[in-house]
């Protein structure tokens, strides 16, 4: 071929069909490398469940509400500090578990996707909470009050709300698909036969919140210990206090058990046998599970989320420290992708979010 | 001064198509870890981060480079508009060599997330925490990543086009050393 020889200023001139023929190989490059393009970020492959995706499936069957989470959009921000005992410093390298305080934004939340559901729409309360260490590294977890997640798969979970939402013209779920759903979903088994039993909270700091997900421990020495990890009332005084009527009771609770002094929750860490699963959070581990309770969570103040320090933390799971990691089990990174798709989505449209807060405070 | 150079400087080259490489990865992972919520959301957001801060040290290298050694001339006879073209898409390249890795960090850095490449290293924030901001630079990585990949395209066929039916020096001078 010609193309070795050295540059020359006598090369015979193409013919047209050659010129064509180069051009077309020209263009056959510039396609098989925008084709692949197209293939990769989503475009060509209409099935992939994309970030993108996800977010959509919860606006269509929740309905659109600019600047709010596009999941749990109603809450409340709260802050405090953690007070490590120094109790996990033996399983984790991470500055949080080192004896001491780790100051902590935080945000209580109603498990619907509505930012305007009464507080008792659900038997299901979340925290989301960020630390803060003294290196800058930050841990960001969300816990609910629920023992185990219904489903083990990002695909299961995209099914099920489909499944469970509402049909536009009815107002209620279509009531073949939730059973066929269960039926075809034996793994939501354990979670059906909890949330029989599982009652409205009157209040935010009575709940036990568990972080469901697996995540794995490291300690300085490079040893990992898979974990879950729950946040747990010390005070449960008010365990049985009935479900109030009104629609943000919630909020209220909070502002008065707050004012009345710092509420305190333990850090308890499960830890896994050889063997438990890690990538499935509709399993729960067996009870005799050793745990360790690494120190206590203090929250002394709340804020509404509107103009409150959690509004725009995107609290992904997958923003931990050194010295702790996410497993194996697909929902954290499909949860940490989502989250960035819905955080991208709500940052843009904070303005109508401060031109409305009226809508969101019923006297 | 000597004779204008027909070939770019060895330095010049091997940056050249070093970062060619590292360029196109670096696109095909970030449009492929924003379309997918597996495992592979994470594992590429981990490459992502530590590659874009090797390319703005390599494209600040290889300003440095371009500035100091001699570039061959254009073909004289090159069409006026094409001379033009040339010059902008290569005004444009290394624009966004050099602010897209910016924008990253700077977008990292205003969602309030700790900017970390791998398990412990962090770098510092370079803007404020601020949601309005976090979106307008979230825009901005996404829509100067198409111009980027758009640019590289053109820019790839212009070479060919140098190449295959110009079959002028252009494409072998960056190729090649002297002959």
């Amino acid at each position: 071929m010609i193309e070795h020889e050295p540059p020359q200023h006598s090369k015979p001139p193409l013919s047209t069909s050659q010129i064509l023929l180069r051009l077309a190989g020209i263009g056959a490059v510039v396609v098989v490398i925008a084709g692949a393009f197209a293939y990769v970020n989503g475009t060509l492959d209409p099935q992939r469940l994309t970030p993108a995706r996800v977010v959509d499936t919860f606006e269509h069957n929740n309905g659109q509400f600019p600047g709010y989470r596009r999941n749990h959009p109603k809450g409340t921000c709260v802050a405090g500090y953690f007070e490590s005992n120094g109790s996990a410093a033996a399983l984790s390298s991470a500055q949080v578990f080192g004896a001491g305080r780790t100051p902590v934004i935080g945000r209580f939340a109603l498990p619907t996707g509505n930012p305007n559901s009464p507080d008792n729409a659900a038997p299901i309360r979340s925290l989301a909470l960020q630390f803060t260490q003294p290196n800058g590294q930050q841990w960001r977890t969300g816990v609910n009050s629920m023992p185990l997640f219904p489903v083990g798969t990002p695909a299961a979970f995209i099914d099920l709300q489909n499944a469970t939402a509402a049909d536009p013209k009815t107002g209620k779920p279509d009531p073949a698909k939730p059973p066929a759903f269960f039926a075809a979903h034996p793994e939501t088994a354990p979670f059906l036969a909890w949330i029989k039993t599982a009652k409205p909270s009157a209040s935010y700091v009575t709940e036990t919140y568990n972080s469901v997900n697996a995540f794995v421990l490291v300690a300085a020495d490079g040893k990992r210990q898979a974990v879950r990890w729950s946040v747990v009332p010390q005070n449960q005084d008010s365990l049985v206090a009935p479900t109030p009527q009104d629609k943000d009771f919630l909020e209220k609770d909070l502002a008065e058990k707050l004012a009345a002094g710092p509420q305190k929750f333990s850090l308890v860490l499960t830890l896994a046998n050889a063997g438990d699963p890690t990538n499935d959070a509709s399993k729960a581990w067996p009870a005799d599970r050793k745990t360790v309770n690494a120190g206590t969570l203090v929250l002394d103040k709340s804020q509404p989320q509107l103009n409150g320090d959690c509004r725009d933390i995107n609290y992904d799971p997958l923003v931990l420290p050194s010295g702790i990691e996410g497993s194996d089990d697909p929902l954290l990174a499909a949860r940490s992708a989502a989250y960035a798709a819905s955080y991208e989505r709500r940052t843009r449209e904070v303005n109508q979010l401060k031109a409305t807060p009226a809508q969101e405070k019923q006297p | 001064m000597s004779a204008p150079t027909s070939h770019f400087a060895p330095l010049a080259r091997l940056l050249h198509w070093l970062m060619a490489l590292m360029v196109i990865a670096m696109l095909f992972i970030g449009a492929g870890m924003v379309a997918s919520i597996s495992e592979r959301h994470e594992w590429l957001l981990n490459i992502h981060k530590p590659l874009g801060i090797a390319i703005l040290v390599l494209v600040i290298v290889r300003l440095i480079v371009r500035f100091s050694t001699k570039t061959p001339p254009l073909p004289a006879d090159l069409p006026a508009w094409q001379a033009l073209a040339a010059k902008l898409s290569h005004y444009v390249l290394y624009a966004l060599m050099l602010a897209m890795p910016l924008i990253g960090w700077a977008m990292i850095s205003a969602a309030g997330d700790p900017v970390m490449l791998g398990q412990s290293v962090r770098l510092p924030s370079i803007v404020a925490a601020n949601a309005e901001t976090f979106a307008w630079l979230r825009g901005a990585h996404r829509y100067l990543a198409y111009l980027f990949f758009l640019t590289i395209l053109a820019h790839l066929a212009a070479a060919l086009f140098h190449g295959w039916i110009r079959r002028d020096e252009v494409l072998g001078s960056m190729l090649r050393g002297r002959d």
